[in-house]
Order: structure tokens, then C-alpha cells, then sequence
């Protein structure tokens, strides 16, 4: 399953809750890969272990949590075996993660601006290049633009070229680089007038704007993968539709791989390459978003999309899966969607289906597919 | 969008004028506040004049006596007789035959700078160990919390009067002595806000970015926690000074003849009858200034805290 343009790969992961009730088996056994440049969906209904994934990649589990067994390897490093500054270095630039409410996950008594400098401050060794470059290229783009640099523009054009490969700035130059940069970020994530918003406080800003304040956070660390946990879902309808427009150009525009948690199948219908289903713990199809739609093979996915609403429908009540989210802390026995599932038969309620390949890209985990 | 970029790089002046209206907005909105502001800046802007308002000849005298106040025990003086209010002496003379209204000019910057140390260094401590209290838990937040209990559990200013009788009477000796009875509320209060603000998502979100413990700490959840502490640090400038009144009236300051607000009015309750005004106008003193930064306190957090500004 795992090809060399992969920049993430996620195999047999799973993880355990430890609760007064018992162990809540959270993941069982999920597996997937994330291609350079692709959006990869992540779906499934509440409980389905959609969130614990993202925190695994993260390594932001809580105390109680314990990961048995698995690997997430991103450029050829296992996340779960990182500790100290290694850990911290693949966080600051590896993965950067995007929450579902920009309220509460933005420092209050900070502004804006100074949230996003303080994490390139961080670690000023890593991003020193990086700004010095992104400086050079908005006086080149001036100069394109106006045919003549002011005196002092050109002066310091000169300075910026001569610096060398591996220079050392000072902190003033670095802070002063740090808000040219800051500046281009926000005005990345078209958010209007990055000087005021940079000098604003979150609770300045609308919830549209504190979300694409936080992607420019997150896109500041140029990340290999952005993980984007709902963060449409505290926004309202007309906005969700402007920051997944700007998921789609930023991803074109510096090619970021991206894993999108969401409970709506119409966003990942928007905007995904591929589609994960997960279901009590397990990935149980992933495909082409298209191939998805048309053809849809485990019966939980089938079930998920004759649960979409349609204008054209003609009876009047609303299809849905009979049943509810298993216990996780006692899960059904081999598969487990057998309990619900329509097509069960024996074999289901005792062992767990293995991920084949129905067809090329097409993964199913149903024992209707083979295996 | 690059020019307009240098432009706003090189000024970034109207956000500080916004802060001034806010500011200006709150005091028009809580009047007494600005009575507080008021009265505390007049404090602090005598403290820092005093040697300027008053009688040359007694600004030098008394001025190497509190210097040698904060080192040496106990300096003794010449002695005179108290003279009326009047157009010469407008709050009449002290039992020394000084001016009083001379005398409480000086006193205050001692007073002032007793309070402001004091503060300043049970603030610094609130922070450090407050702030790692929480953030560390377990065992180092058990001994911080339990050496706190201790020195709550002692009267505190029974606790200085011992230090002070120990170590002899200096201002140093009082200072410290008064610290250390001051310090645990800090660390408690920091520690309690710490322990919730740590909890908010934020913290999570810089986790995600690799952002260090320190640094989550100190650069983030220490700045949203202190606003309670800020306040507590302006109530508590009123409140030290009173205990350093306290302790000097009952007969610990350095010496008789000493301009401090609590030893003038020391002094003044020999002749409580006689000389009435060399009690009352030390004591209404202590009362004003106290009063002014209890006033201040109550609204300095609202002008601080960038969350309350909607």
C-alpha cells in the first residue's frame, strides 16, 4: 500500500483509552497513506475515531491513552518514536494541525501577528533562510512592479543578497524579517488588510477570519502535512465555503499535503482527492472521492450516502442506518458494523475483515470483497 | 500591497491612541477609579519630588537619617515643642518642633518604596512559583503548596515583629519581614489561574506546534493569568502600607524621629490630647493613600486586560 510519493504513511494503528468503565478501544487497526500534494478525507460519524487519529499523528493524545501498536511514519521518521527536540522540530514543521474552533485555540492576549512571529522566533535557526528568501522575493516583486526600488529598498536588497548561506541574523533583523513574512502569510490566507490584522487581537476578528488567521499559523512552519480537524464546522455556511475555496488554492499554491477530518460528505465531496470511511475505530473503505460516490462498496459507506437528503427525493422520510455507534469499551466481535450492517452473515460476527483492494485504489475491509 | 506595508511597519501609532481612548472610556464610565488614579499618582508623584517641596534644611537632615534607616538600628535626635495649624506651619509641628506637612512629604517615599519593593517582590515570587506549581504538578506542587500553608497558618504580623526584633529594626529587616508574609496569597492565586488557563484549547494548539514547556508557560498562559495578580499587587500597595504603619506605630521603626506615616503618627499619640493634629493628619494620610490604590485596583484590571476590550 505504501509508494514512494507518500509523505505520510499510518499502519496498523491502535489505541486504547484507559477509563474507570474499561478500555475504550478507540482505534483497531487503521491504516492509510496521505500522497504529496492530495487531499485526503477523513470521515465518519461522531465516535468513530476520526479525532483520535489526528492526535496520534500529533502525538497529543491525553494521559489516559495508549497507543499498542501501529507506526506513522512522515518522510521516513515513526512520529510515535520521537521524543525531546526531535519531537518538537517535526510539530514546529512536520505537521501543523488546524482545530475546529479558531475562539478558543488562538491566545487571547496576544495579537495576531505577534502569534505568528513568536513561532518562527521559536526556532530561528529553522526559518532564518526562509525569510530571507521571502524577503528577497517581495523586493524582486516590487521591483518587477515598479521598474526602481527606492534608494534604501535597494540598499537593502544588496544586504539581503550578501548575506550568505547559513547567516545569522540579529534578533532585530530577524523580528523585523519575521513581520515582512507574517505579513505575506496573512495576505496568503486573503485575509483583508494584513497591517490591521496582524496588530489585532482574536476577539477582534470575526470566526471566518480567526480560522484563516489560524491556517496562516499553521502554513507559517511551511508544513509537509496540515491537518485539518472540522475546522469548518463552528463556522457558518457561506464562510465554511470561503476556507474550503482557500483550502483548495493554498494547496495548489504551495503544495502542502492535507488530511480533512469532517462529518460532511459535501465538503469532502469539494474538496478531497481521496476519502478515508472510518467506522468504530477501523478505516473501513478509502478511495477516490469519485469513485467513492459512484461506487460504493462496505455497506456502512452505502448506508452514509443513501442517508444524504436529496431535493429530488420523493418519498418523505429520511433514509438512516438502523442502529447506533457501538460501545467502544465492549466492541462487536469481528467486524464491527455487523450488528448494523444489512448484508451480515456468520463469518462477520467472527472475524475481522482484512483492507483489500477491490479494485486498483479502491480499499474495502468487508468480507463481501473477498478476503 | 507592499508599500502600504512600509507605511504601516514604520508608523503602528493609532493602535496606542485606541488603548488611551479605552483607557479614558473606563474612567469616564467608573469615576471612581479615576479618584483612585488620582489620588495614587499624586502619592507616587510626592514620592518622587519630596526633596523638592519641602523645608531645604529638613530634607537634608531627614534624608541621611532614612538613608542610615535602612541599615543601622535605632539613631537618636535633639527634641522641641509642638506648635497649632497655623499660616507658618499649615498642619502645625510635630512633637520635634518639625512641620508636618514637611514631615508627611517625606514620609510618603518611604512608605511608597517600602510597598512598591514589597509588591514587586511577592509579585516576582507569585509568578515563578506559582506558575511552576501548577505547570510541573505532583510532588513540586505539593511542597510549594504545603510551604505556603505554612507561612499562612502564622499571623504575619507576628511573624515580622519577631524577624524584626531578631534582626534588628531596619527598613531592610521590615521589608523582607513583610514579604515574607506577603508572598504565599501570590503564588496561590497564580497557581489557581494557571491551573485552569492551562487547560484552554490554545495551550493544546501550541502543543501541536512544538512550542516548549517554558515557553508555553512564561510567553503564554503566565500572560493571560496575571490580570488577577495585577490586581491584587495595586490593592496590596495600600494594604502594605498600612502594615508598615502598623508595625512603626507600635513602636518597630528605626527610629523616633523618623518621617515615616506611621511613626509620625506614633509620635503624635503621646500628645493625643495636647496636639491632636500630629495624630490625625499622619493617620488620614495612611487612609488616602490606601484608599487610592484600593480605588485603582478595582479598575486597573479592566484596563489591562486586551480580552475585556469589546
Amino acid at each position: 500500500m505504501s509508494q514512494p510519493q507518500d509523505v505520510l504513511t499510518v499502519k496498523n494503528l491502535r489505541v486504547n483509552f484507559h477509563t474507570y468503565a474499561g478500555d475504550v478501544k478507540a482505534l483497531d487497526g487503521v491504516e492509510f497513506t496521505v500522497r504529496k500534494g492530495e487531499v485526503l478525507g477523513l470521515v465518519g460519524e461522531s465516535g468513530s475515531g476520526k479525532s483520535v487519529t489526528a492526535l496520534t499523528i500529533e502525538g497529543l493524545l491525553p494521559q489516559n491513552a495508549e497507543v499498542l501498536s501501529g507506526e506513522v511514519m512522515l518522510d521516513g521518521a515513526d512520529l510515535l518514536k520521537l521524543k525531546g527536540s526531535q519531537l518538537m522540530t517535526e510539530r514546529l514543521t512536520g505537521i501543523a494541525m488546524v482545530f475546529q474552533d479558531p475562539t478558543t485555540y488562538l491566545n487571547p492576549v496576544l495579537t495576531v501577528g505577534s502569534q505568528i512571529t513568536e513561532i518562527l522566533a521559536s526556532a530561528p535557526k529553522l526559518f532564518t533562510k526562509e525569510l530571507i528568501s521571502s524577503r528577497l522575493d517581495d523586493l524582486k516583486k516590487m521591483e518587477a512592479d515598479k521598474s526602481a526600488l527606492s534608494p534604501e529598498l535597494q540598499k537593502e536588497k544588496g544586504q539581503l543578497e550578501a548575506l550568505p548561506a547559513d547567516a545569522k541574523l540579529s534578533k532585530r533583523e530577524f523580528n523585523r524579517l519575521a513581520k515582512y513574512y507574517a505579513l505575506d502569510i496573512l495576505h496568503q490566507v486573503r485575509l483583508p488588510e494584513p497591517e490591521r490584522i496582524f496588530k489585532s487581537y482574536p476577539f477582534e476578528l470575526s470566526g471566518g477570519m480567526k480560522q484563516r488567521a489560524m491556517i496562516a499559523m499553521a502554513l507559517a512552519r511551511r508544513p509537509k502535512l496540515l491537518l485539518a480537524d472540522e475546522i469548518t464546522t463552528a463556522l457558518d455556511v457561506t464562510v465554511q465555503a470561503q476556507i474550503l475555496k482557500l483550502l483548495q488554492l493554498l494547496k495548489e499554491e504551495i503544495d502542502t499535503s492535507v488530511i480533512l477530518i469532517t462529518h460532511d460528505l459535501a465538503v469532502v465531496a469539494e474538496v478531497c482527492d481521496r476519502v478515508a470511511v472510518m467506522y468504530a475505530g477501523n478505516i473501513v473503505e478509502l478511495a477516490d472521492v469519485e469513485e467513492l460516490f459512484k461506487n460504493p462498496l462496505h455497506p456502512y459507506t452505502q448506508g452514509l450516502l443513501a442517508s444524504i437528503p436529496r431535493p429530488d427525493a420523493t418519498k418523505l422520510e429520511l433514509t438512516s442506518i438502523k442502529g447506533s455507534v457501538p460501545n467502544l469499551i465492549s466492541p462487536p466481535t469481528g467486524c464491527r458494523f455487523h450488528p448494523r450492517c444489512p448484508k451480515a452473515f456468520d463469518r462477520c460476527s467472527k472475524e475481522k475483515p482484512p483492507l483489500v483492494e477491490f479494485s486498483p485504489g479502491h480499499f474495502v475491509e468487508c468480507f463481501l470483497y473477498g478476503g | 500591497m507592499s508599500s502600504t506595508e512600509n507605511k504601516s511597519v514604520a508608523s503602528g501609532s493609532s493602535s496606542r491612541r485606541d488603548d488611551i481612548r479605552h483607557a479614558l472610556h473606563l474612567f469616564r464610565q467608573n469615576p471612581l477609579v479615576l479618584v483612585g488614579l488620582a489620588i495614587s499618582s499624586v502619592t507616587l508623584l510626592i514620592s518622587v519630588l519630596s526633596p523638592f517641596l519641602v523645608n531645604p534644611a529638613l530634607a537634608n537632615d531627614t534624608h541621611s537619617l532614612v538613608k542610615n534607616c535602612w541599615n543601622n538600628p535605632i539613631i537618636s535626635w535633639g527634641s522641641n515643642i509642638s506648635t497649632c495649624p497655623g499660616a507658618v506651619h499649615p498642619l502645625g509641628t510635630d512633637a520635634f518642633g518639625r512641620d508636618l506637612l514637611d514631615m508627611i512629604v517625606l514620609a510618603i517615599p518611604v512608605d511608597v518604596r517600602i510597598a512598591l519593593e514589597v509588591v514587586l517582590s511577592a509579585l516576582i515570587i507569585g509568578i515563578v512559583f506559582g506558575a511552576t506549581a501548577a505547570y510541573a504538578g505532583g510532588i513540586i506542587d505539593e511542597v510549594i503548596l504545603r510551604i505556603t500553608d505554612i507561612f499562612l497558618a502564622v499571623p504575619g504580623i507576628l511573624l515580622a515583629i519577631i524577624f524584626l526584633f531578631v534582626f534588628g529594626r531596619t527598613f531592610t529587616v521590615l521589608t523582607v519581614a513583610i514579604v515574607i508574609i506577603w508572598w504565599p496569597t501570590y503564588v496561590r492565586l497564580l497557581r489557581s489561574q494557571v491551573l485552569s488557563e492551562r487547560e484552554k484549547p490554545y495551550v493544546e494548539a501550541l502543543r501541536a506546534m512544538g512550542a516548549g514547556r517554558a515557553r508555553i508557560l512564561f510567553r503564554h498562559i503566565v500572560p493571560n493569568s496575571i490580570y488577577p495578580l495585577l490586581v491584587q499587587a495595586t490593592l496590596d500597595i495600600g494594604s502594605v502600607i498600612l502594615t508598615v504603619s502598623a508595625l512603626t506605630f507600635i513602636g518597630l521603626s528605626p527610629s523616633d524621629l523618623l518621617p515615616e506615616l506611621g511613626n509620625l503618627a506614633s509620635q503624635g499619640f503621646g500628645y493625643f490630647f495636647q496636639a491632636p493634629w500630629e495624630i490625625i493628619f499622619p493617620g488620614l494620610t495612611i487612609l488616602l493613600i490606601s484608599l487610592g490604590f484600593n480605588l485603582l485596583g478595582d479598575g486597573i484590571r479592566d484596563i489591562f486586560d486586551p480580552r475585556l476590550r469589546r
